[in-house]
């Protein structure tokens, strides 16, 4: 089993103090000591933002990729080898702005992928613009009178597009972002985990004090009820933002549909083809 | 007399002129001889004109022709639009029920429609036409019918019926009422081996297959949609994957997330989709991972023209992404030459780490040419330096001589990063300056290393020469027919244009009394890269950008031109 420590990398966190990142990080790495996920059976890829730079502070094979990509990459790197876990770290414009697209696609095809999105309801990155997740109204640099679009609702987005797991957490409450994590990366198929996460430099609204007092557990919901998940996730106001899993639904994965790996992964089957004779025959 | 027979079939499109062309083909090459299939279609999928040429030879024949020596209109249009393409000899054969305004040429009008309809259906007009087509040519119509019992196999046994019926009874009317005009071109050869029929398509569909292909997302797109639909037939008989992606840039970050995996890779798209794909290029080779893209040229900008071909993606091609990065850019000449390039790249690809572009242009992608049945016995897939083992103290991005470091896979047990960020040896990001210099010279010099293990561009023709024509892609069929016609002509042809031979190039050039640069671009692409790495300008150059290939005859006119005015 791992422990704590040999998940630590020669990097420190470069994100500000405060960020919601920590408790991102903090929980992952407690999940990942409880279920024993190390280079023998996990992989990481992640997409740009300041979430991206988790892979520099976590001893887990990793891939960073491009912003709004990690995604795809993720789908190749399950369907090449079904045996990985596969986490994917995306923020909010990296899934919902940028690589939205694919957020959708790969939801309806339920591959099984653990999609953890942080979201801070800006770029903070580049330093503070709207994100597709800012509220409306919101002043930011690139909306200086106020954001005059409205966001995007990842959790009924997320039911939507056929995603067969969906939640919301929040990156305070690191005990129960854990529990989460594992239970999203437990599901066959596609999971998602909407994570609250303050910005302490750039978003002034949402911070740990507002999360605090306006988000509560929920409790006595039937998951599995599609409707009442869609219901639950058009709730957001004052005392109102539910935390917990809105939406799972049991389905075959992508990848367990598949006839060519159902013995073994794709990359332990031999690909060497010495004699195509019968292929090349059919063309005469 | 030309040594090659031409026929041209044209109708609307829904008539089955593509399909009878590939029949007649086979007819070809089952009687012993080698064809040339070249078609014309607009991006429609019924009405509009399509047509399609066979070119029918003992020898080898390996591009199409202006002129057409038997047309078989399917409807009348076919004989308007073509009227120019025929001499006195040539032979129409057409509906009867049409009127034909062709004066000096000769005519053979059959019943068509009628006899379709007797055979079960105007459907069958173009099965009445072939068999009429057997019986002028001088060939065999069982073979005709056990090709038809081939291709309905699977299909309602009366469909097949009905169509063997409509083949005897357009072979019947013709050698019947045209007994002494019948030709000897579809005569059974004696002791000749069997042929494949393959365009580009299929062609790397096979090499990919052949190469050990684990996993190919491919968003469609014309003229390359026939790759994925060839790997998607075969996946679970040869074992590997084929997955629909939602866009191309899924295609190219979901290839490289399965070759990071460990499995071999590709993609495939056309001029637009490589648009999207250009970042998944340079995450490619930043990240060091093998990945094999296929690009199917037709004329752009933007949608272009869908149906058509061009060579206007090469600059693009070679220079797309931001940066400095190391790439190796292929071009196939035609499809037998894209299922070998096919087998190269992948095994490029692993050795070197870093994205492996073959161009393929429309032409080569849809046009049907008969070759000998293709051999792997010599293939060996080679995944360069790639270990499962745990590696003590593994540092991904390890510098080395050659520029290449041991690869690994996630899942062995070994940590790595692989980052698209400028990275240390291990993979964690860096901004330092020592790290970043290491990084991107260990990148760049896997340039020189694969420059000095390339093969050397091929030479047709004599070694000296009055002219000597450059030039890539799929001018070199219609290049190779009309050097046929001169013995004081050569020709050089590109395949690898990233990394360029720059010192062969230059040489052979220096050498060259006149040089013609025949390319199918407005700009002269080819002849732009020369200039940059040689620093040779080439100032006779043949551009065409109509999104048609070069005929034989413009090629031999430009040769001639030339030999004129020297």
């Amino acid at each position: 089993m791992i422990k704590a420590e040999d998940l630590i990398t020669k990097c420190n966190p470069t994100w500000c103090p405060g960020c919601g990142n920590f408790g991102i990080w903090g929980a992952f790495k407690n999940a990942a000591v409880k279920k024993g996920w190390d280079n023998t059976n996990s992989v990481i890829v992640a997409g740009i933002g300041c979430h991206g730079n988790f892979i520099n502070f976590i001893k887990l094979t990793s891939f960073e990729g491009l912003h709004g990509r990690a995604i795809p990459v993720a789908t190749g790197v399950k369907i090449a080898n079904h045996k990985l876990n596969v986490f994917v770290f995306s923020g909010d414009g990296d899934s919902l702005g940028e690589g939205g697209n694919h957020l959708l696609h790969s939801a309806r095809r339920n591959h099984d992928l653990t999609v953890m999105i942080h979201d801070n309801e800006l770029y903070s990155l580049t330093t503070g613009q709207t994100s597709p997740a800012s509220p409306h109204g919101l002043k930011t640099k690139s909306t200086p009178f106020g954001n005059p679009d409205y966001p995007i609702n990842p959790v009924t987005l997320a039911i939507a597009a056929g995603a067969t797991f969906v939640a919301r957490g929040y990156a305070g409450d690191i005990p129960k972002l854990t529990e989460l994590i594992i239970k999203a990366n437990q599901h066959k198929g596609f999971s998602i985990i909407d994570i609250l996460q303050p910005c302490v430099t750039f978003n002034k609204d949402f911070n740990h004090q507002f999360f605090l007092e306006n988000t509560y557990q929920l409790e006595n919901h039937d998951p599995t009820n599609k409707e009442e998940a869609f219901k639950k996730s058009l709730e957001w106001g004052l005392k109102q933002i539910p935390l917990g899993i809105f939406y799972q639904e049991e389905k075959p994965s992508y990848e367990e549909t598949l006839p060519q790996i159902k013995e073994k992964p794709l990359i332990e089957i031999s690909n060497i083809r010495k004699n195509l004779d019968d292929l090349f025959r059919k063309f005469i | 007399m030309d040594q090659v027979f031409k026929v041209k079939i044209g109708g609307q499109a829904g008539q089955g002129v593509k399909y009878s062309g590939l029949i007649l083909g086979k007819l070809a090459t089952r009687s012993g001889y080698n064809i040339y299939n070249y078609v014309e279609y607009p991006s429609l999928i019924r009405g509009g004109h399509n047509v399609v040429q066979v070119s029918i030879s003992k020898t080898p024949v390996y591009g199409p022709s202006k002129k057409t020596d038997l047309l078989i209109a399917l409807n009348q249009e076919t004989v308007e639009k073509h009227l120019e393409e025929l001499d006195e000899n040539s032979y129409i054969l057409f509906d009867e029920k049409n009127k034909i305004n062709a004066t000096n040429k000769q005519l053979f009008p059959i019943p068509l429609s009628e006899l379709a309809a007797d055979a079960g259906g105007e459907i069958l007009t173009n099965t009445v036409a072939l068999g009429a087509t057997v019986a002028l040519l001088g060939g065999d119509i069982d073979l005709f019918k056990s090709l038809i019992d081939e291709e309905f196999v699977d299909k309602n046994p009366k469909v097949m019926e009905n169509n063997k019926n409509a083949a005897q009874l357009g072979y019947n009317y013709c050698l019947k009422s045209f007994k002494n005009k019948i030709k000897n071109i579809l005569a059974k050869q004696d002791n000749f081996q069997s042929k494949i029929i393959v365009d580009g398509t299929e062609a790397v569909a096979m090499g990919a297959i052949a190469a050990g292909l684990q996993f190919a997302a491919i968003y469609p797109m014309s003229p390359i949609s026939n790759i994925l639909q060839v790997l998607a037939l075969y996946q679970e008989k040869y074992g590997y994957i084929y997955k629909q992606p939602e866009d191309e840039i899924s295609a190219i970050n979901m290839s490289i997330g399965a070759s990071y995996a460990g499995a071999r890779s590709m993609t495939a798209t056309s001029g637009g989709g490589f648009c999207l794909m250009s970042e998944g290029l340079g995450l490619s080779a930043m990240t060091e991972t093998p990945l094999v893209v296929f690009e199917g040229m037709r004329p752009g900008p933007a949608t272009g023209l869908p149906t058509w071909s061009g060579q206007g993606d090469l600059q693009f091609v070679l220079n797309a992404h931001q940066g400095n990065f190391p790439r190796i850019v292929l071009a196939a000449g035609d499809a037998k030459e894209a299922f070998e390039l096919t087998m190269d790249a992948f095994n490029l690809a692993d050795k070197y780490q870093t994205p492996v572009v073959v161009l393929v242009d429309k032409n080569i992608c849809e046009h049907n040419q008969s070759f000998q049945l293709f051999d792997i016995s010599h293939y060996e897939v080679s995944r360069g330096k790639f270990t499962k083992e745990i590696v003590e103290n593994y540092e991904r991005y390890k510098n080395e001589p050659d520029g290449i470091s041991n690869r690994t896979a996630p899942g062995t047990g070994n940590f790595f990063i692989t980052n698209s960020y400028e990275h240390d040896s291990f993979g964690f990001n860096t901004e330092k300056i020592e790290e970043i210099n290491e990084q991107m010279e260990k990148r760049m010099s896997k340039l020189k290393a694969i420059a000095n293990n390339m093969p050397d561009p091929l030479l047709f023709g004599p070694e000296e020469a009055d002219i000597t024509i450059i030039s890539w892609g799929s001018n070199k069929g219609s290049i190779l027919e009309a050097l046929k016609l001169f013995n004081n002509v050569n020709f050089i042809h590109l395949t690898w244009l990233s990394p360029f031979p720059t010192r062969k190039i230059k040489e052979k050039l220096e050498q060259s009394r006149h040089v013609i640069d025949i390319e199918c671009n407005y700009s002269g692409q080819l002849a732009g890269l020369i200039r940059e790495k040689t620093g040779i300008e080439i100032i006779d150059k043949l551009l065409k950008f109509d999104g048609r290939p070069f005929f034989k005859e413009e090629i031999v006119d430009k040769i001639n031109s030339v030999l004129k005015r020297s």
